[in-house]
């Protein structure tokens, strides 16, 4: 009779303990709102430079080649749209997260 | 002007650490501070795990919590394959971490603010995923430059494309860190510039007035306590990621 009420307040506490717990398992299915609120950092931080990592790189490509061919600028000229397609490439696949 | 000027990347300079026998091989403050996260890490860990117990205490949780965070990202990302990897990215992890908390303290030299450190373990990351995927793949791997479902004709064209953006892999994962941390301690020092101009300038009406750029400090303290630690898990989930691509090329 006496144990009546406890038991509810012990049932209650495991069961917050219990969704503490398994918080980490439903961040991963990006459905509350810590998790979602964390993935936007994680991408704000990544994209800016996801793009400009690309254009960078293919840039230097294009000049490289360009210094070993003698036909300057045009490789350069022509790996700017290249390198921004790559970048363009980055942020989609950064936005699926894979 | 004869006063106090503001030298926002002073702090970056390299000098010489250990004494004689550190100016003798040119062992730098940096290496230092590697030494020292590398050190705290190791000593974290032997003092957290040497009690063993079931309940554990709070350096044994905090090392738990640790590594199974560092052990969930791998299995999460990669997949069950992901345990083989989880000891270079749990090192990758940690090393970064505490290289970036350890430079923010007074004295201390934030080596991940230097792009050759960065690149260095950038470069590693990228190479290791590289090979990992020749490894388990052979000459197939070449296929992953190549997306499926497109039309032969387009191939010229998006092959480059596929090519570059994984060539890019190495100096976006480089610069982010590096641009971040330099970009907090160059912002840290400006302020606290701001307060001795302040102070020279004004006099005691300045001094009052540089509590403005202190309270931006100590705003610009936290943040820099979330960006140390947000970057370090950026740089271990994005090997993580670059390794799925390797082990399972989509």
């Amino acid at each position: 009779m006496s144990d009546g009420p406890e038991k509810t307040v012990f049932e209650e506490r495991l069961q917050a303990a219990e969704d503490a717990a398994s918080g980490p398992k439903r961040r991963k299915a990006g459905k509350s709102d810590a998790g979602s609120a964390q993935r936007a950092i994680e991408l704000a931080m990544r994209l800016g430079v996801e793009m400009v990592a690309a254009m960078v790189i293919a840039v230097v490509i294009g000049w490289g080649l360009d210094r070993l061919l003698h036909t300057k600028p045009w490789l350069m000229i022509l790996m700017v749209p290249v390198g921004l397609a790559a970048g363009l490439r980055n942020l989609l696949r950064a936005e699926r997260g894979k | 002007m004869a006063g106090p000027s503001i030298d926002a990347l002073g702090q970056f300079g390299l000098t010489t650490g250990l004494g004689p026998i550190g100016r003798a091989v040119n062992f730098t403050n940096s290496n230092e501070a590697m030494l020292a996260a590398a050190t705290i890490i190791v000593a974290l860990f032997a003092v957290g795990l040497k009690a063993r117990a079931l309940v554990p205490g709070r350096v044994q949780a905090l090392v738990e919590v640790l590594y199974e965070f560092v052990h969930n990202m791998c299995v999460d990302t990669i997949g069950e394959e992901g345990r083989r990897f989880f000891p270079l990215v749990f090192t990758i992890f940690s090393f970064i971490l505490l290289g970036n908390l350890i430079g923010l303290f007074p004295y201390f030299f934030a080596f991940t603010s230097h792009i050759a450190v960065t690149l260095a373990l950038a470069l590693f990351v990228f190479l290791f995923s590289t090979a990992v995927g020749f490894y388990t793949h052979g000459f197939r791997f070449l296929k992953f430059f190549v997306p499926s479902g497109v039309p032969g004709w387009l191939l010229p064209l998006l092959v480059p494309i596929e090519f570059i953006s994984y060539l890019s892999r190495p100096v976006s994962l480089s610069v982010r860190l590096f641009a971040n941390m330099t970009a907090g301690h160059v912002m840290w020092e400006v302020f606290a510039g701001f307060m001795l101009l302040l102070t020279a300038g004004l006099g005691v009406f300045g001094a009052i007035a540089s509590v403005v750029p202190l309270g931006l400090n100590v705003a610009l303290a936290a943040l820099e306590l979330l960006v140390a630690g947000l970057q370090a898990y950026v740089f271990a989930i994005l090997t993580c990621l670059y390794l799925h691509d390797a082990v399972h090329m989509h």
